[in-house]
Formats: C-alpha cells, sequence, structure tokens
C-alpha cells in the first residue's frame, strides 16, 4: 500500500497525540518487548478487574506505524471483556488500524502491540490464574504473529 | 551532472543492477552503500567464469583445474597486499567478514593476551561487531571494557583515551576508522601513536575506511586491522585479517580442520604456515577470486578518486540538507573529516517512517540503529535515517533523495 494510505490524518494523530500514553502503578499485566530489527520499543500496563480491562497503558518509541497501533489498541480493549482481549488476533489489530497490505517489513510494526499484549496475558495466565491451558493457547496464537 | 573526477556513465554502465526499476517504474537510487554496495559486471563475471571453468578445491590437488583455481585464489592475496600496501603475503588472513576477524582477534589473541583487571578500549561509535566480542572476552577473564566518547561534532575524544592509557593496564584498543553512522574519519594515527607509548595493541575496524579511502597500513602501524569485500565491490561472505607476523605466529588457531594443519597425529598436531594456520576448511574460493577482480576495478579507478567523488558528493547534499526545515545532521560539518555517510533525522518523522516512504521513489537509504546502539543512545536517538555513497552515485540522484525527503514533510505535514 501506498505512503499516502499508510500515513493517513488518523495515524499520524495517533502518533503524535496517543492516547493512553503512561504507566499503571502495581499493574496486573506488564510486558515489554523490542523489534530487535529496527530498535522499536513498547511497554504496556493493564489492570484487570471483574474480568474486564479497568485500565491500560502504554508507553514506546519508535515509528509511527507501531505506536500509533499501540495507542488505537489500547483504546480498542479499554472497558472489554477478559476473554474479548484474550481472542484478539492479527486481522483485527490490521482492521483497526486501516491498514491491510503492508509489507513484510513494515506489518512486524503494526504487530508488536499485539505481540507485547499476549505475552503479558501469557504471564497474566500462568502467574496469577494458574490458567496453563489458556496460557498456551494464547502463546500458539501469537507464535504466528512475526 | 557528473563530478569532476570520475567518468560516472562509465562506471554506471558496469553494474547491471542500476539499470533496473523498482515499484515497477522508478530508477533505483542506491543510497545504502555503507550496507553493502552494488557488483560491478567484473565481479560478478569473475566468479561466475570459476564456476564455468575451473571449478576446483585448492592448494593440495595437482589437477590442472585445482592449480588455476589455487593460483586465482591466492592472486588475490597479492591484490590485497598491494592495495593497502602490505609487504608481507602470509599476514593476510582470509576470513567471512570483519565480524569475523575481530572476532578471530578476541579469541585468538585476546584469550592469551587479556588477564584479570586488564582494559580494553573501545569507542562509542562501534559497530556492534566491535563491541559484543569484547564484552565477551572481558566478561569471561574479568576485564574491563571503557569507551572513548563522542563529542557533539561527531569526533572522538581522545583525552578518554589518555585517561585510560595511564592505568597502565591498556592491553588493547580497538577502533573503526571510519564511523558507519557519522561518517567520521577517526585520527587513527594519532590513536595509534599514544596507545603505542603505553605499550597498547591496537586493532583498526576498516571496514568502512578501505573501499572509500587510500589505507596505508605501513604508514598506519597498527597491529590488527579487518575490512570485507562486499563493501567494496566484492562479494559477501569474504574478508580480511591483517596482523603482524609475529602476532599471528604467537596466536592460537581460531578454527581447527583442514589446510590449518602440518601434521596432524592422535593427540598432537603442527600447524600450517602462515596464513594456512587461520584459514581452516575450504575457503570461499569464488568470492575471494571476485574479490580480486573488485580491487582491480577500484585500482582502475584510483582510490584518490573515489575520496575526491565522494567528498563531492556528500558536500552537495550536505549543502542542500543543511537548508531542510527540521532537519538534525549528525557528524562532522566538514567534508574533509568524514566520508559520504549521512546521517540525520527530519522532524518527528521516525526513520522507518521515512525510510518506507521514499522507498517509493526507488530510493534505498537505510533506516534504524545501524548496529550502533551505544552511538544511539550517545546522540540520545532511537535511530536515524542513513545515506551513504559510493562511485556510481549521481548529483542528479541527490537531487531525487532531496525532493522525496520534501515529499515525506508534505506526507507528515510538516
Amino acid at each position: 500500500m501506498s505512503s499516502a494510505d499508510i500515513y493517513r490524518e488518523i495515524i499520524l494523530d495517533y502518533y503524535r497525540n496517543p492516547r493512553n500514553y503512561g504507566k499503571i502503578q502495581n499493574p496486573d499485566i506488564a510486558q515489554r518487548d523490542s523489534n530487535p530489527l529496527c530498535g522499536d520499543e513498547l511497554e504496556m500496563h493493564l489492570n484487570i478487574k471483574d474480568d474486564k480491562v479497568a485500565d491500560v497503558k502504554f508507553t514506546g518509541k519508535g515509528c509511527a506505524i507501531s505506536q500509533a497501533s499501540a495507542s488505537m489498541l489500547t483504546e480498542l480493549i479499554l472497558g472489554k471483556d477478559f476473554d474479548y482481549v484474550k481472542k484478539l488476533n492479527k486481522e483485527d489489530i490490521l482492521d483497526n488500524l486501516g491498514l491491510h497490505d503492508l509489507g513484510p517489513a513494515r506489518i512486524k510494526c503494526a504487530l508488536l502491540s499485539l505481540k507485547v499484549l499476549k505475552s503479558g496475558l501469557y504471564s497474566y495466565l500462568v502467574d496469577k490464574l494458574h490458567d496453563t491451558a489458556s496460557a498456551d493457547k494464547i502463546k500458539e496464537e501469537s507464535s504466528g504473529l512475526y | 551532472m557528473q563530478t569532476s573526477f570520475i567518468n560516472i556513465e562509465n562506471i554506471r554502465n558496469d553494474f547491471p543492477i542500476l539499470k533496473r526499476k523498482v515499484h515497477k517504474v522508478k530508477p533505483l537510487v542506491y543510497l545504502d552503500n555503507a550496507a553493502t554496495t552494488q557488483k560491478p559486471i567484473q565481479v560478478i563475471e569473475a566468479i561466475s567464469n570459476y564456476y564455468l571453468n575451473y571449478n576446483s578445491n585448492i592448494h593440495r590437488a595437482v589437477h590442472e583445474l585445482a592449480e588455476e583455481a589455487t593460483l586465482a585464489y591466492e592472486m588475490t592475496r597479492d591484490k590485497i597486499a598491494k592495495f593497502i600496501n602490505v609487504k608481507k603475503r602470509e599476514e593476510i588472513v582470509f576470513v567471512r567478514g570483519t565480524t569475523e576477524a575481530i572476532n578471530l582477534v578476541a579469541y585468538a589473541w585476546g584469550r592469551q593476551n587479556i588477564q584479570k583487571d586488564d582494559i580494553i578500549v573501545t569507542t562509542e561509535y562501534e559497530h556492534h561487531s566491535n563491541i559484543v566480542p569484547w564484552q565477551l572476552l572481558a566478561k569471561e577473564k574479568g576485564a574491563k571494557l571503557e569507551y572513548i566518547g563522542v563529542d557533539d561534532n561527531g569526533e572522538l575524544i581522545l583525552d578518554h583515551l589518555d585517561t585510560y592509557l595511564k592505568t597502565g593496564k591498556v592491553k588493547i584498543v580497538t577502533f573503526s576508522q571510519m564511523s558507519n553512522v557519522l561518517g567520521t574519519i577517526t585520527d587513527s594515527e594519532e590513536i595509534i601513536k599514544r596507545s603505542k607509548a603505553h605499550g597498547a595493541r591496537v586493532l583498526v575496524d576498516g571496514a568502512q575506511s578501505v573501499p572509500h579511502l587510500k589505507v596505508d597500513l605501513e604508514k598506519l602501524g597498527c597491529d590488527f586491522f579487518a575490512f570485507s569485500a562486499h563493501k567494496m565491490l566484492g562479494p559477501t561472505g569474504v574478508g580480511v585479517l591483517w596482523a603482524k607476523k609475529e602476532l599471528l605466529q604467537e596466536m592460537v588457531p581460531f578454527n581447527g580442520g583442514g589446510d590449518m594443519i602440518r601434521e596432524v597425529h592422535k593427540y598432537e598436531t603442527t600447524w600450517n604456515d602462515l596464513p594456512y594456520k587461520f584459514e581452516a576448511g575450504t575457503p570461499n574460493i569464488a568470492d575471494v577470486i571476485g574479490f580480486g577482480a573488485a580491487l582491480d576495478y577500484l585500482d582502475k579507478i584510483g582510490m584518490d578518486k573515489v575520496r575526491e567523488h565522494e567528498m563531492e558528493l556528500t558536500k552537495y547534499a550536505l549543502d542542500k540538507l543543511e537548508q531542510m526545515k527540521g532537519i538534525v545532521l549528525y557528524g562532522p560539518k566538514d567534508v574533509t573529516k568524514r566520508g559520504g555517510v549521512i546521517s540525520f533525522n527530519l522532524g518527528d518523522i521516525h526513520p522507518h517512517d521515512l525510510a518506507t516512504i521514499i522507498d517509493e521513489d526507488g530510493i534505498a537509504i537505510r533506516s534504524g540503529h545501524h548496529c550502533a546502539q551505544v552511538l544511539m543512545e550517545r546522540l540520545d536517538v532511537s535511530a536515524t535515517s542513513r545515506a551513504s555513497f559510493y562511485i556510481y552515485n549521481t548529483k542528479e540522484e541527490v537531487d531525487v533523495f532531496i525532493k522525496s525527503l520534501n515529499r515525506a514533510k508534505e506526507l507528515f505535514k510538516l
């Protein structure tokens, strides 16, 4: 897809004015990752309450695609059921961004936030909920992200 | 609009890839030469000629093919000796690239000579390949790794070196002759002079310098020197480690295997003569031969001309870039102090976004940390964009590049 299609007003807006940017004190989930190819960094914090995402924040450094993607993902999941978040997939993220035909080099930027989220969920399910079955399922699903 | 120093049209005709289009219709503007350069037809033909006509293993067989292959392989060694002004051909060791050369020194020399509390000195503008092998060695031996800092002009702060040298514990100083990010040409002779006065060995990473500057090792006076073929018109998978003969003699082999031995018995082996002691296994014969053709090509143009051409292009590009609103340029402003590598940031456009946008106009640049995260930290950026030139680049290409940067600015509403 062309740059004019990628760098639309909305992507630039989320890049320059990221929603839910910041950290949560003592979050239930804290997960950080980076893309070794380009050095993009992303950290996500979540609080889960009554099986819902009660709060979510992110911090990071990187390109417009990775940062807008992270910010839009936080908006997408805030207040949603935990089950919904567990089921989020690659297509949901690309739909949300309106970016469907990114090349192989740039799709990683768009999916970094989902990867961080899934890794965080995995640790949460294993360490706090002791639900290894669900955790393994998430791990399997997210292994295809990169 | 060619520069006054070389006939660009003739040169460009030797590079088949420069005729291709990218994104269907855009002429390729290749400005990623610090990562790897394109290959002239002479190099491509030298490699295919070996496979078509005299493919054979080298050194031991006595048939005609083997003789031809051995001769061609060894001729490259002589060409290298001449190219970097080295008297003893046995001091030239073929490796896979600069990275392997540095690892070889860290392993084969470092493990014997670095002890607990010794100091290894490197610089803040090194490529990861000149940091990580020394970190591994320092951790293993309990030695210290220290850094010569970079000033705001992108040059090394040599006072830092003096501070380390005064401790009397510095065993080796290792630095790049030209920064792969800033383009800064290191004051190598001064560093070597000071280091030698304190009895430290010196390794020079020539990956960025040998392709672009005339390098004279006899004059330079370092102990180890490393560079790669693929950054100077040659194929990937070939590099050179040069080291003083007495050092190579003292060092243990890096890889054990065929060709590096004199006699093998059940529990003892004696080593082959230099340089073969360090060339275990069947080497990259075809690509070493291809590298020979690349050296011939550069020799024919003349490294002085290469340098003059790149200085003119770099000045042309810097003059235009400096006028661009929102640009931050890294590295020395004076083109006599730098090579044809220009790192920059444009407004708040992330380098990956910038590279994606200008790629649409057929322009290949690098974006990211350029394997120099220590320097990125020093510059306080997560990434930069980098354009780098070589002998086939033109001022017209610089114009296309500038125009494309302006389009990126428009897209980002800057």
